[in-house]
C-alpha cells in the first residue's frame, strides 16, 4: 500500500519519502525518535459537510420540520475548519478551559487533486487525489441553526493524516469502516455507507456553486452519536485502508482559552 | 500607502496607488483599466460578520429568530470566493434576491491571540472594501448563513487597494455606500457597527489565532436590494477605495 504527500515535523524539518507503505508510518511513530509529531498533509481550505450520515439525519428526527430549521436540508450544508484548527497526527489538542469535553467527529476526508467546478456526478472522482481522516472536534454543543465559531474553531480543533492514501488505492470509498477508539477501547463504530450523498454526488453538488482546488479537504461528514474525550485521553480514529490518527487531549494551561 | 496586486503583460505584479492610476513595482505606470485586478493581498482565513450594524438588523429582522445578542454573528468564507476589483460575478438564473454588501474589510498584520481590546488595533496592517453578496434563496436554517449563499464563486469582491492602516487614522469614522448603475442604494458610516473592530478583534483573538493576512468583513448596513445581470455596482468607503463590479448571467459561465 502507497501513500503521497507525506511529511513530518522532523527537528530538520526533512520530508520523508513521498511513497512508503502504510504500515511503515505506524512503525515510525511507535519508534521513541519519532513519536512527537507530523505536518498535517494537505494544505487547502478544509470544508465539513453537515448531517450527510443518513443515520445523523435520522437523529434529529422531526426536529428538521419544526422552528429554527423548518425543513429538512436541501443542499449540502457546509462549514469551514479554519487553517488555525488544522495539526497533523499525534499533534496535542489543547482542550479550553471553558469545555470540560470535546465531541469527537471522526470522517474520511476526500483530498482534491484537480481543480474541480460543476463537476457532473459522473466522473467527479477523477478529480480526487487520494483520502485522509480527519477529527473534526468540536466544543459540544445542541444546535445547527446558528452554532458559534467558538465550537468549531478553536486552535487546533482539526487533526488530520497521518497521510493522503492516493485514491488508486482505495477502490471504493464509499464502504469503509471507521472506528474511533479513546485510550485504546473502541467507543463508536460507523461506515462511510449510507451517506445522504456518496462521494460523487456531494463534489458535484458542492462544485456546482464553489470550485474546490487542488489540496483542498472536504470531509465527507461525521455519523451520529459522536463520541466525547476530556484531558488526559487519546483519541484515535481508524479508517480501513487510509490509516489512523491519533492525538492526545490536553488541558490548557490556566487562564488560556 | 496603499497597495495592489494586479496582472499585467503576462506576470503577477505588485503595485501602488499613482495620480495616473497605478504604478507596478518595476517603475510602470498604467491605467486603472489596463490591468487585471487581484485581491491585493494574500488572503488567509476570511471572517465575516453577519448583522453587526444596527440598521441593517432591523432591516432583516422579519426572517430572525434571533433579535438581540451578545456575541458577534461571526460565519467563515474560503478564498475560492473571492475575486478583485473590476471583477464579474455570476447571478445565477433562477434566483429572485440576490444582494451586494458593502463592508469595511480589517486585515491582521500579525499573529494575534488572546488580544485585548485596548491593544487590538496595533494587530491591524490596513484596510480594504469588500463587496460580499449574497443569494438569499439558498439560505436554509443550518449553519446560517450556509455557504451556498455565501461562499459562492465570484461573489466576494476585495480592493482595489489594501491600505496601511497608519493611513486610515479613524477607521469608526469612515462613510459607506453602494451604487448600482450610479444610484445609491446603501449608504452608512462605521461608527454604527454593533461590535466595533477592537470588540471583533478580542472576540475571534479569544478562541483562535488569527494570522498575517486573516481578514475581517465587517458588516453591512441598512439598503441592500436586488441586483440583476448587467448591472454595475460600486462599494465605497471614503478614505479606502471605490470598488466595482458586474454583474453577469450564467452564459458567461457556460451555464
Amino acid at each position: 500500500m502507497l501513500v503521497v504527500n507525506q511529511a513530518l515535523a522532523h527537528p530538520q524539518g526533512v520530508p520523508l519519502a513521498t511513497e512508503a507503505p502504510l504500515d511503515y508510518w505506524d512503525a515510525l511513530a511507535s519508534t521513541a525518535g519519532h513519536r512527537q509529531a507530523f505536518l498535517p498533509p494537505t494544505g487547502g481550505t478544509v470544508y465539513g459537510t453537515l448531517l450527510n450520515h443518513r443515520d445523523a439525519l435520522a437523529a434529529l428526527g422531526d426536529q428538521v420540520n419544526v422552528a429554527p430549521y423548518k425543513a429538512p436540508p436541501q443542499a449540502p450544508i457546509l462549514y469551514i475548519k479554519p487553517r488555525n484548527t488544522v495539526i497533523g497526527h499525534r499533534v496535542p489538542v489543547v482542550v479550553p478551559g471553558d469545555a470540560p469535553e470535546l465531541e469527537i467527529g471522526a470522517t474520511l476526508g476526500i483530498v482534491i487533486g484537480r481543480t474541480a467546478s460543476n463537476v457532473p456526478a459522473d466522473g467527479a472522482l477523477e478529480f480526487v487525489a487520494g483520502y485522509t481522516v480527519v477529527n473534526d472536534i468540536s466544543v459540544p454543543h445542541a444546535s445547527f441553526y446558528r452554532p458559534s465559531m467558538r465550537f468549531k474553531c478553536r486552535d487546533g480543533f482539526c487533526p488530520i493524516g497521518p497521510a493522503v492514501v492516493a485514491r488508486a488505492l482505495v477502490p471504493d470509498a464509499d464502504a469503509l469502516d471507521i472506528t474511533v477508539a479513546i485510550d485504546g477501547e473502541i467507543v463508536q463504530r460507523s461506515s462511510t455507507a449510507g451517506l445522504v450523498r456518496p462521494i460523487p454526488r456531494l463534489i458535484a453538488d458542492v462544485t456546482e456553486f464553489m470550485t474546490l482546488y487542488p489540496g483542498d479537504v472536504l470531509m465527507v461528514g461525521v455519523a451520529s452519536g459522536a463520541p466525547r474525550a476530556r484531558a488526559g485521553q487519546t483519541v484515535t480514529i481508524a479508517i480501513q485502508g487510509v490509516g489512523r490518527l491519533e492525538n492526545t487531549l490536553v488541558a490548557a494551561a490556566r487562564g488560556v482559552a | 500607502m496603499k497597495r495592489a496586486r494586479v496582472a499585467y503583460g503576462g506576470a503577477i505584479h505588485d503595485a501602488t496607488e499613482h495620480p495616473a492610476g497605478l504604478q507596478l513595482a518595476d517603475g510602470r505606470v498604467l491605467a486603472e483599466e489596463a490591468v487585471v485586478w487581484l485581491p491585493p493581498f494574500e488572503v488567509g482565513t476570511v471572517i465575516a460578520l453577519g448583522l453587526n450594524y444596527a440598521d441593517h438588523v432591523k432591516e432583516l429582522a422579519k426572517e430572525l429568530t434571533v433579535t438581540t445578542k451578545d456575541e458577534p454573528l461571526a460565519f467563515l468564507k474560503s478564498r475560492g470566493a473571492l475575486i478583485g476589483h473590476r471583477g464579474q460575478t455570476r447571478r445565477p438564473a433562477d434566483v429572485k434576491f440576490m444582494h451586494y454588501e458593502c463592508e469595511l474589510a480589517v486585515i491582521i498584520g500579525r499573529a494575534a491571540k488572546g488580544v485585548r481590546r485596548e491593544d487590538a488595533m496595533q494587530y491591524i496592517s490596513g484596510y480594504s472594501v469588500a463587496n460580499d453578496y449574497a443569494v438569499r434563496d439558498y439560505l436554509e436554517n443550518y449553519y446560517r448563513p450556509n455557504l451556498r449563499v455565501k461562499n459562492r464563486d465570484t461573489c466576494t469582491v476585495l480592493g482595489p487597494w489594501l491600505v496601511d492602516a497608519a493611513d486610515v487614522p479613524t477607521p469608526h469614522d469612515l462613510q459607506l455606500r453602494t451604487l448600482v448603475n450610479g444610484v445609491v442604494t446603501q449608504k452608512g458610516c462605521t461608527r454604527d457597527m454593533i461590535s466595533d473592530i477592537p470588540a471583533l478583534i478580542e472576540y475571534l483573538s479569544s478562541f483562535m489565532t488569527l494570522g498575517v493576512g486573516d481578514v475581517i468583513l465587517t458588516g453591512t448596513p441598512d439598503g441592500v436590494v436586488n441586483v440583476n445581470v448587467g448591472d454595475v455596482v460600486v462599494t465605497e468607503i471614503d478614505g479606502i477605495g471605490r470598488l466595482t463590479n458586474t454583474i453577469v448571467g450564467d452564459a458567461e459561465f457556460g451555464r
